[in-house]
C-alpha cells in the first residue's frame, strides 16, 4: 500500500513538472494576442461580409494600422468596374531594365522595407534569346547595357491561375474584371500557391512588415495594398485601388520609357486593345495553358 | 456488458497503462517528452516572430516541414503492408502482430498533420480548412482532397485499434463485421493518402521536377519501404523490450515485401534519372542540381548521394542469403533504407522542385536550427504515441489489462508489465 501511494505521489509529480514544462515552452506565445483581436480571428471570407460587416472591418483595420504603425490611411473596398476587362503588355524592345517599376511598385503597395520587396522582379538576359534560364535579376551596372535586353516579370493575372485552383480554402480567386486578388484576413498561410505559380509572382510576408509612418501610403484597399498582416500570401493586383478609379499602375507611371501600356481590354479605342491587334505579342510560358493577361511585345 | 461503464474503465486503465512502468520505460518517456517539449517551443517562437525564423524563402517556399509531411504520410500508407498479408492472405503469424502496423498508422498520421500544421504562417485561422466551418475549396483544390483522405485514414484506423483493443480488454473475441469492413477500406485508402500527396506536387505545371506522371507509383512504393522497415525495426525492439513472444515468421514477410520494394524504388529513381538527363534542355535544372550540383550550388548532392548508397547497400544486404538467417543483417538494411527514403522523399524531393526557382534563380535552402528543433519535437510526439499504443496493446494482449467486474473493486493497480 505504501509502495502504491509513493508511485501515486511521483506520478503526480511528474505530471505537474510535465505541465509546468509545457507552459514554459508554449510560454513565446504569450506574445501573439499583441496583434490578434477575436473579431479578426472569427472574420468571415471577403464574400460573406456584408456591406456593414465590410464597414465595421475596414474601420477596424484602420485603427490597427495607426496602432501598429502609426499612420492615418484609408482603407476601402474598391469593387470592380462592370464591362472592364484589364490587360497589360510591356514593350520589351524598349525597357532598359531600370528597375523603376519595382522601386514604384514598392513605395505604392507599401512593401517591407527591410527586405525592399517588390510584386515585379526584372530579368537581364543576354541578346539573342528570351530563356529565363540565361537571365539573372542580380545585375548591379548602369543600365541599358550593351549585348543585354531587359524582362519585367510580375503577376500575369491569369485567366486559368494555378494559384487559384489549388487554394484549399478559396483565399484568392479571380475578379470579374480579370484581377486576381487575396483575402489577407482569411488566407492561412499554406504557400501552395507560391508553389503552383510559374512566375514567382507569389510573396509571402515571412515577418511582420516594417515601414516608418510617413512612409505608408494612406490611399489603401481591402484587396489590394493596405499593409498585409504576418504569415499571409500577397501578389501584383494591378493597383487595383488606383486602377478601378481610372488611374493607372504604379509602375506604369513610373516607367521613364514608355515599355508599359494598361488598360480595358474591351475598349475598342484604348491602347492596349491596339497592342493587342497590331503588335507581335507573346506571353510567358504559354504552353502551361494558364492564359495570361499580360502581354510582352516588340516593335519590330 | 454496460459500455457505459466498461468503457470509461478501458480508457482510465489505460491512461494508468500509459503512465505506469519500469525505469527504462520513465528514462525513454521523459527523454521523449523534453525532445516534443523543445518542439513546441520552437513552434512558439515561430508563430510570434513568423515564419522568417525558419530558413525558408519566396524562393524555396517549402522546406523540412513539408519534407517530413510527405515522408511521414508514406509511412502511414506503408503500414498496410502488414495489413494486406494478415487480412487478405490470412497469414495467421502476422494476424497476430497486426496491431502495430495500425498503431503506426494512428502515429504517422498525426505526425503528418503535425507537420502541415507547423507549416501554416497563421495556424489561428486553421479553422477555415474545416468543412462546413472555413470555406472547403472541394473537389478542385488537392489539398482538400488531403485534408479529407488523412483525416479519414485517421479515424479508420483509430477505430479498428480502438475497437479491437477494447473486445480484447472486455475479454470478449472481436466480431469481424464492427472491424472486417474497416480494415478492407483502410487497405484503399492507404494507397489514396499517398496518392493524393502525391498528385498534389506532381498537379503543379510550373515545376516541372514534380510534374511526372511516376510520381505516384513512386511515393508508393517508396512508403512500401519504409513502413516495413519501420515495423521490422519496431517488432525487434518490441520483442526483446517488452519481452513480448513474437516469431520469426512476421519479420520474414515484411523483408520478404522489402526485397522487391527497395528494388523497384530504385529503379523507379532510375526511370526518373534516365528520362530527365537523356532528354536535357532547362527542364533538366533542378535534377541536375539535385544530383550534380549547378553553377556552384550543390547542398543537396551529399544528401541525395547518401540516399541512394543506402538504399543500394540495403538492396544488396536484403538479397543476400546471410540475411534471411541473420537477423542483425537484416536490421541494418531496414535502418539504411528508412533512412535512404527519408531523404529521397523529403529533402530531396521537395528542395529541388523549388532550385531553380520558376524565374531560373538559383537560391538554396538549408534547414536550421528552429526548424531542426520543431521536426524532432514532432517526430518525438509521434514515438510518444506509439510508444504507448504499443504498450498498451502489449499488456492487453498478454492479458494484464482486462476488465474486472464490478465485483472484484478494481482500485488495485494491476502488476504492471516492465517495458
Amino acid at each position: 500500500m505504501e509502495d502504491a501511494s509513493r508511485r501515486t505521489t511521483l506520478k503526480a509529480l511528474g505530471a505537474t513538472l510535465g505541465a509546468a514544462a509545457f507552459a514554459r515552452a508554449m510560454a513565446p506565445l504569450a506574445a501573439w494576442p499583441e496583434d490578434l483581436s477575436i473579431d479578426e480571428l472569427l472574420q468571415r471570407h471577403y464574400k460573406e461580409l456584408s456591406r456593414d460587416d465590410m464597414v465595421r472591418v475596414l474601420r477596424r483595420l484602420e485603427q490597427e494600422t495607426l496602432d501598429q504603425y502609426g499612420a492615418v490611411v484609408t482603407i476601402d473596398d474598391v469593387r470592380p468596374i462592370p464591362e472592364v476587362q484589364f490587360g497589360y503588355a510591356l514593350n520589351l524592345s524598349v525597357c532598359v531594365g531600370c528597375r523603376k517599376c519595382a522601386e514604384a511598385c514598392h513605395v505604392e503597395n507599401n512593401h517591407d522595407r527591410a527586405t525592399n520587396q517588390s510584386y515585379i522582379r526584372v530579368l537581364e538576359i543576354k541578346n539573342g534569346s528570351v530563356d529565363l534560364a540565361m537571365g539573372t535579376v542580380d545585375y548591379d551596372h548602369a543600365v541599358p547595357k550593351k549585348g543585354r535586353s531587359y524582362m519585367p516579370v510580375q503577376c500575369h493575372q491569369c485567366d486559368n491561375a494555378p494559384c487559384v485552383s489549388v487554394c484549399p480554402i478559396e483565399a484568392t480567386w479571380k475578379e470579374p474584371d480579370g484581377i486576381v486578388v487575396v483575402d489577407y484576413n482569411w488566407c492561412i498561410g499554406c504557400r501552395y500557391c507560391e508553389a503552383a505559380c510559374p512566375y514567382h509572382a507569389r510573396r509571402f510576408n515571412w515577418h511582420k512588415p516594417e515601414i516608418p509612418a510617413e512612409e505608408i501610403n494612406p490611399d489603401q484597399a481591402y484587396l489590394s495594398n493596405r499593409v498585409r498582416p504576418q504569415g499571409v500570401m500577397e501578389k501584383c493586383t494591378f493597383c487595383l485601388h488606383r486602377t478601378r478609379k481610372g488611374r493607372l499602375p504604379a509602375c506604369l507611371e513610373a516607367c521613364p520609357t514608355g515599355a508599359r501600356v494598361f488598360g480595358n481590354m474591351l475598349d475598342p479605342n484604348s491602347e492596349i486593345r491596339w497592342v493587342l491587334e497590331n503588335k507581335r505579342t507573346f506571353v510567358l510560358k504559354e504552353d502551361l495553358g494558364t492564359r495570361p493577361r499580360f502581354f510582352y511585345f516588340f516593335d519590330k | 456488458m454496460n459500455h457505459a461503464r466498461s468503457y470509461p474503465a478501458f480508457l482510465r486503465d489505460a491512461v494508468g497503462v500509459a503512465t505506469d512502468g519500469g525505469w527504462p520505460f520513465y528514462t525513454w518517456m521523459t527523454l521523449l517528452t523534453a525532445l516534443a517539449l523543445v518542439g513546441v517551443n520552437a513552434w512558439a517562437q515561430q508563430v510570434v516572430g513568423g515564419m522568417g525564423l525558419t530558413a525558408m524563402s519566396d524562393h524555396v517556399s517549402w522546406g523540412l516541414y513539408i519534407a517530413n509531411f510527405t515522408f511521414t504520410v508514406g509511412l502511414a500508407a506503408g503500414a498496410v503492408m502488414m495489413v494486406i498479408p494478415a487480412y487478405i492472405y490470412k497469414d495467421k503469424a502476422m494476424h497476430d502482430v497486426v496491431i502495430v502496423g495500425e498503431l503506426l498508422a494512428v502515429a504517422a498520421i498525426l505526425m503528418a498533420l503535425l507537420f502541415v500544421n507547423v507549416d501554416l504562417g497563421r495556424p489561428d485561422r486553421a479553422w477555415h480548412l474545416m468543412p462546413g466551418l472555413g470555406r472547403f475549396h472541394w473537389p478542385v483544390s488537392m489539398l482538400t482532397w488531403d485534408v479529407v483522405v488523412l483525416g479519414g485514414y485517421l479515424l479508420i484506423n483509430l477505430h479498428i485499434c480502438g475497437y479491437l483493443l477494447y473486445t480484447r480488454f472486455l475479454g470478449r473475441r472481436p466480431e469481424k463485421r464492427w472491424y472486417l469492413p474497416f480494415v478492407m477500406l483502410s487497405i484503399a485508402w492507404a494507397v489514396s493518402i499517398h496518392t493524393v500527396t502525391a498528385f498534389l506536387f506532381s498537379g503543379l505545371g510550373g515545376r516541372p521536377f514534380w510534374n511526372t506522371a511516376i510520381l505516384a507509383p513512386r511515393f508508393i512504393v517508396s512508403a512500401f519501404v519504409s513502413g516495413p522497415a519501420f515495423i521490422v525495426l519496431a517488432l525487434q525492439v518490441i520483442r526483446r523490450v517488452a519481452k513480448v513472444p513474437i516469431p520469426d515468421a512476421p519479420l520474414h514477410t515484411l523483408l520478404g515485401i522489402l526485397r522487391v520494394t527497395v528494388l523497384l524504388n530504385l529503379f523507379f529513381v532510375g526511370s526518373e534519372v534516365f528520362t530527365e538527363f537523356y532528354s536535357g534542355g532547362s527542364h533538366t535544372a533542378s535534377a541536375s542540381y539535385l544530383f550534380l550540383g549547378l553553377h556552384g550550388h550543390n547542398a543537396l548532392v551529399p544528401w541525395i548521394w547518401t540516399a541512394l548508397a543506402f538504399n543500394s547497400v540495403a538492396a544488396v544486404i536484403l538479397l543476400s542469403a546471410r540475411a534471411k538467417s541473420q537477423l542483425w543483417l537484416a536490421d541494418i538494411a531496414c535502418a539504411l533504407t528508412f533512412v535512404g527514403v527519408w531523404i529521397e522523399k523529403g529533402m530531396g524531393l521537395i528542395i529541388p522542385g523549388f532550385v531553380p526557382s520558376t524565374l531560373h534563380e538559383l537560391v538554396e535552402y538549408m534547414p536550421n536550427e528552429l526548424e531542426w528543433r520543431v521536426v524532432v519535437g514532432i517526430w518525438a510526439a509521434g514515438l510518444i504515441v506509439f510508444t504507448l499504443g504499443i504498450k498498451i496493446a502489449v499488456e492487453i494482449f498478454a492479458g494484464r489489462m482486462r476488465h474486472q467486474l464490478p465485483a472484484a473493486e478494481p482500485d488495485e493497480p494491476q502488476a504492471a508489465g516492465g517495458v
